[in-house]
């Protein structure tokens, strides 16, 4: 049953990435086709994420497939919040072919079906949750900065075609990226203390190093914004440096532990 | 029910020609007035058009007395004018309207001032039922093409492309301040879009103070010499420039305590002047926008372009709304003959009801109601048909032919004739 829900998930999403291609050339029927597949592709993911949670016999997403699979989920969950909007649908640009091939590498590592049997502590299930909820809302903000850098740099060229398309203002953008970074922060922050609640001695290893490291990175950024204004390209050009650490160091010293 | 229009417009009459006719609203309602006499009237007077459109219920000479109006309205260019009028009759007449509501006769596609423009003509009008239902629908086209593409949405002017700029950087321009540099009236009118959308000018920069006092106090904003330009820069989320002095007004250097002092906040420069005010080396700091009068030209060229593709979408609702209309014209002509059918099968269904009753002796009251109930059911029922299948006859234009077959069969009006 999971196996057979994560292909409307896959399609939807893969439909709505190419969509959003199509919104490029201007508004309208891509952009609504797009946002009605990340509805539905977002549907059938939590079918399977329901379908996962009742078969599994303990926490179904402890391997690093599942926590992909969970986390692809929360992204997306994320960007609904915002994505349904006409002026936010551009930002499906940068989330969906993100998402779409996430879920595709969940699926090809096992994370999708139900075979998966890991028994961790409840709190390490927490602690596994929210670190994945901090790093999608992560994901969202460096989605909102690349759309910033985007859009800045065709008000800097002049593009006559600039009004064609419908794109948040650059001011919301940068406010939103950075609001969106904040609460990543507070959400890993409670991830971070629930993982020390059940920390045994010896465990320390390399991704705990690389996950505190982010967090004062992310912490760091938001302090320089509020106090020494930085904001606008250099904050999402920032955003985007995080998320490249978080997607190459994490997984890489993951696989290495 | 006969529609006419008469009228004048920029296709084909120039502004001389059509500055003697243009009429403000109290005059164009005394004129409707006049011209309904008995029938209905409207008549509608914009920068590039005045029409007028009657409606009668027996044959007259419409569009003779309507182009009659105009040139008299014309004066002696009456002689001029007559043969730059044009006159289009029903179908067609409904469907230049709708066209007119919606912005497609516009210099501009999609203009939005044409649509109050025909709301005010309706209602200082004289209307009856066909000009009410055709301005009704009119008015509803206009909303339906604005809504349903974007043949509205952009800018068609430099001073709207430039607020339109800002609010893509800024979003809502509400708390933010805008710092006009010279009095002109590029500025001006800048200044004025800007102000719609919610901005506050806090200052005008100009080298005489005294004229930009006057800018200063027409907008709210205070004046101020333009040797205290820079300093007013750090607190300006937009900068519109449009002075006549023969250098740079703001550069690089004289700008960047100010641009520091922002920290990081953007700031948009419109520059509308030539030669330029601002030195097109600011847009390579952060944060910093600058725009040109030939970039500002150049979006409002794509927007009109974008504009003109989204007009082929809004004549295909204009053209749909207009046989709505026809179809409901159509009908008009067999209302009589279905009311007439009705009427005739009540009369019969009260008549036998009366016998009934005589014959039976009183019934109660709520046996009464229901044998009232099932007779009309039954004469709702048999006449619902033939009622949808006249109306939808004269849609197809056979109607009229129908309605005469629906009068012989019934004998409807025989009794009348006979009397």
């Amino acid at each position: 049953m999971a196996e057979l829900l994560v292909w409307p998930a896959l399609i939807a999403y893969g439909e709505a990435a190419f969509a959003y291609a199509g919104e490029l050339r201007g508004p309208g029927l891509g952009g609504r086709l797009a946002t009605w597949g990340v509805r539905i592709g977002w549907l059938a993911q939590t079918a399977l994420l329901v379908v996962q949670a009742i078969d599994t016999e303990g926490f179904p997403w402890g391997t690093w497939a599942g926590a992909l699979n969970l986390f692809v989920w929360l992204v997306v969950g994320a960007y609904l919040i915002w994505g349904c909007r006409p002026r936010y649908r551009l930002l499906g640009l940068a989330v969906m072919p993100v998402a779409a091939a996430l879920l595709a590498a969940a699926w090809a590592g096992g994370g999708t079906g139900v075979a998966t049997r890991d028994e961790p502590g409840g709190l390490l299930a927490v602690h596994v949750g929210l670190m994945l909820a901090g790093f999608a809302g992560l994901t969202l903000a460096a989605g909102m900065a690349v759309l910033y850098l985007w859009q800045e740099r065709r008000l800097k060229r002049r593009d006559a075609q600039l009004l064609r398309l419908r794109v948040p203002p650059l001011e919301a953008l940068d406010r939103l990226s950075a609001r969106s970074a904040l609460v990543s922060l507070l959400v890993l922050s409670c991830g971070i203390v629930v993982g020390l609640a059940s920390f045994e001695q010896g465990d320390f290893d390399a991704a705990m190093a690389v996950t505190l490291g982010i967090w004062a990175v992310v912490a760091t950024t938001l302090v320089l914004r509020r106090e020494a204004g930085l904001r606008g390209r250099r904050f999402a050009v920032l955003l985007v440096l995080v998320l490249a650490l978080v997607a190459v160091v994490l997984p890489l010293t993951h696989f290495a532990s | 029910m006969k529609l006419a229009l008469v009228g004048v417009s920029h296709h084909q009459a120039p502004v001389e020609l059509r500055e003697r006719v243009a009429v403000d609203l109290d005059t164009a309602a005394s004129l409707a007035r006049r011209l309904a006499n008995g029938c209905e009237a409207v008549v509608l007077s914009t920068c590039n058009r005045t029409e007028l459109y009657l409606a009668c219920d027996h044959d007259s000479p419409l569009d003779e007395r309507g182009g009659r109006a105009l040139v008299d309205l014309a004066g002696d260019e009456g002689a001029a004018l007559a043969p730059v009028l044009y006159r289009l009759r029903d179908d067609s007449a409904a469907l230049h309207l709708f066209r007119v509501s919606a912005g497609l006769d516009s210099l501009v596609p999609g203009e939005g001032e044409i649509l109050g423009q025909v709301r005010d003509a309706f209602e200082v009008g004289a209307t009856g039922p066909l000009l009410d239902r055709l301005f009704r629908q009119a008015l509803y086209t206009g909303r339906r093409a604005r809504v349903e593409t974007a043949i509205g949405e952009s800018p068609a002017s430099v001073p709207a492309a430039a607020a339109a700029l800002a609010q893509q950087v800024f979003g809502s321009l509400e708390g933010h301040s805008v710092l006009l540099v010279g009095a002109g009236k590029m500025s001006e009118l800048t200044a004025r879009n800007l102000r719609s959308r919610g901005a506050t000018i806090s200052a005008v920069a100009n080298r005489t103070l005294e004229h930009g006092e006057e800018l200063a106090s027409q907008v709210g904003a205070r004046a101020i010499g333009l040797e205290s330009l820079v300093a007013a820069l750090a607190d300006a989320d937009v900068v519109v420039a449009s002075t006549s002095a023969p250098g740079f007004v703001v550069d690089v250097a004289g700008a960047a305590p100010a641009l520091r002092a922002r920290r990081g906040r953007p700031i948009l420069f419109v520059d509308l002047a030539v030669p330029r005010d601002i030195d097109p080396a600011l847009s390579g700091v952060d944060g910093t926008f600058v725009y040109d009068i030939d970039d500002l030209e150049a979006v409002v060229e794509a927007s009109l372009a974008g504009r003109r593709s989204e007009a082929l979408r809004a004549e295909r609702i204009v053209a749909s709304e207009a046989e709505r209309f026809r179809e409901w014209q159509a009908s008009l002509a067999v209302v009589p003959a279905i009311a007439s059918l009705r009427a005739h099968a009540e009369e019969i269904r009260a008549t036998e009801l009366a016998k009934a009753e005589a014959r039976l002796g009183r019934m109660a009251d709520d046996d009464r109601k229901l044998v009232e109930a099932v007779t009309s059911q039954i004469v709702a029922k048999l006449l619902h048909l033939p009622t949808i299948r006249l109306k939808e006859a004269a849609a197809a234009a056979d109607g009229v032919v129908y309605a005469d077959v629906v009068r012989h069969l019934f004998g409807l009006g025989e009794e009348e004739q006979q009397s």
